[in-house]
């Protein structure tokens, strides 16, 4: 019996880095995270010099935490895959150097994975992909649908034309005076409050599926102004769940839409965003409404992670799909199908 | 012992292969292109020509900073990674200390420097003495006018290697005058055999506890101290 394949996964695009073994394409044999969430907390984001510092800081520790929490060696190692892009370019680096400098030393094969493909793979390791599916990405910088009629192929349907939906969890979060990170903050505070104030929903033209938050943020920015202005007080809970609602609403409704035209047997949720508790329980019950089968991966799944890009990792493999010496960081790497 | 030396900490790109501190390849570039695209390309061409392989290297050299951030992270994470999943130690090398082993027959003071941005530099002060690089001012980053005028009081002449040195050729010459000792271009770019016959003389690290020597904080965290200072200062 030929040995299920096994990859060691990178991904240093943000402020984590981390490191994972998969084995078989679904099994997580280790997935090792180490956050600077910490670190990025006292200047209120995350700053791309300090993150790429901690990145090689850690990076051998992680990748061997995550060998030996899997109990492998480099001779049961089959390939390494790393983050490409997109990301902060002097993080991205960290990996992919360190990647290339691994797999020299041991003479595998080092492959580039997009991390946005990485993030949609995370619900290959909760279930098996079947096709064709629909996913909805949302993120600090993402907001897509994406529409798949097989592994590695990715047509985009739909984007955020302004900000991407944690961007504006975080200025929103920001007007509120929530500390970093903000986006789980407001959902936090979102299922304290009735979402009593009628927020715009950007629908754009009918038969777009693009998005647009930028209206939506200068909307709540605008009532929190006013009512200061008045001296009269808006909870903050009551702004927070009126906003999330309103989100979700946009997202849920042409997500489904979605679905439905291009006939998708199956609907994922994938990236930060995802762990968002009032989008999960929206989108859940559309789907359930609808007869569709929806995965949303498990919280520890959803914000970055390397396990997710060993996965995607996995089936650029199994097509021989390599990467050369020359790989590099690219943090406007466009999401291309293999 | 055969030692790989990278250094990418400038402009200047240098992978180098020394057996016993005899260079055996070396590949260099002084072109302004990116080093993470080029750097491995390089160390596998070199190791392909002398017939190396991976497993026969007892260490992996690099140059630790100063220099550019990214530049200077990606020799280091390449060092440090191909160190540590080969289970040999790392040896780190400051990049000025690399440039100061251009000045080897020159006899006074050598002052390697890099461009540091507002008139400051990243410098440090050495001296070969009986065969060996002797450092005598530690590295640091300070303002170039400074620095010159307190070299110039030590009164010996003063050889600046620098791969910026045409931004800076009017300030050394008005700073130091007739102490200034020209270099000739090829000099003023670190070699990465250098680095390699360097790092045959230090100490080994194990490859988790290398990273880079930037000789200054990030931006953010700079300003973030000197609020914090602030804010005490208030309070008192
Ligand atoms: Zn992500």
């Amino acid at each position: 019996m030929k040995k299920e394949t096994i990859i060691l996964g990178i991904e240093t695009s943000c402020d984590e880095t981390a490191a994972a073994v998969i084995q078989g394409g679904s099994t997580i044999l280790s997935s090792i995270i180490s956050s600077q969430m910490e670190s990025h907390k006292r200047f209120g984001g995350v700053v791309p010099e300090i993150a790429s510092r901690h990145h090689v800081e850690q990076i051998t520790l992680i990748v061997e935490e995550a060998m030996e929490k899997a109990e492998v060696t480099f001779e049961d190692i089959d390939a390494v895959a790393v983050t490409e892009g997109p990301g902060l370019v002097g993080a991205l680096l960290v990996g992919v150097n360190a990647a290339k400098a691994i797999a020299f030393a041991h003479d595998l094969p080092v492959i580039g994975v997009h991390h946005i493909a990485g993030h949609i793979y995370a619900n290959h390791l909760v279930k098996p992909l079947e096709f064709p599916l629909m996913t909805l990405v949302v993120s600090g910088g993402h907001t897509e649908l994406i529409y798949m009629k097989e592994h590695g192929q990715y047509e985009l349907i739909g984007e955020t034309r302004d900000d991407a939906v944690g961007e504006a969890y975080d200025k929103v979060a920001r007007t509120i005076g929530l500390p970093y990170p903000g986006g789980p903050r407001v959902d936090k505070l979102a299922q304290t409050g009735e979402a009593d104030i009628d927020f715009p929903r950007a629908w754009l033209e009918e038969d777009s599926f693009d998005f647009s938050f930028s209206g939506l943020k200068s909307a709540v920015i605008n009532t929190l102004h006013n009512a200061r202005q008045k001296d009269t007080e808006i909870a903050p809970e009551v702004i927070a769940a009126s906003f999330q609602e309103a989100v979700s609403d946009v997202l849920v409704t042409k997500t489904m839409r979605a679905v439905k035209k291009y006939g998708a047997d199956r609907l994922l949720l994938a990236g930060g965003v995802a762990a968002n508790s009032g989008l999960r329980g929206a989108l859940q019950e559309a789907a359930d409404r609808e007869g569709i089968q929806l995965t949303i991966p498990p919280l520890s799944l959803c914000t970055d992670n390397a396990a997710m890009i060993a996965c995607a990792g996995h089936f650029l493999y199994e097509k021989g799909q390599f990467a050369d010496d020359r790989l590099n960081g690219v943090p406007g790497l466009a999401l291309e199908s293999f | 012992m055969k030692l790989l030396a990278v250094d990418t900490s400038t402009y200047v790109m240098g992978a180098a292969l020394t057996e016993n501190s005899r260079p055996v390849a070396e590949y260099i570039t002084h072109v302004k292109k990116n080093h993470s695209i080029r750097l491995m390309p390089a160390v596998r061409s070199i190791m392909q020509e002398t017939g190396w392989k991976p497993g026969n290297l007892d260490a992996v050299a690099a140059a630790e900073g100063p220099g550019s951030y990214t530049g200077v992270r990606i020799g280091v994470t390449t060092a440090k990674s191909m160190a540590w999943a080969l289970g040999i130690p790392v040896i780190g090398v400051s990049s000025l200390e690399v440039l100061a082993f251009n000045g080897r027959y020159t006899g006074g003071i050598i002052s390697p420097f890099f461009d540091a941005r507002r008139g400051q530099v990243f410098t440090g002060l050495y001296r070969w003495e009986n065969g060996r690089l002797v450092q005598l001012k530690e590295d640091r980053i300070i303002l170039h006018e400074e620095w010159l005028e307190e070299i110039r009081r030590l009164g010996e002449p003063v050889t600046a290697l620098s791969p910026d040195v045409e931004k800076h050729e009017d300030l050394l010459q008005e700073k130091l005058g007739p102490l200034y000792t020209p270099a000739v271009p090829q000099d003023h770019l670190p070699r990465p055999s250098s680095l390699a016959c360097l790092a045959a003389d230090k100490e080994g690290t194990a490859a988790h506890l290398f990273s880079p020597n930037y000789l200054r904080l990030a931006e953010a965290e700079a300003k973030w101290r000197e609020k914090q200072k602030e804010q005490q200062h208030e309070r008192k």
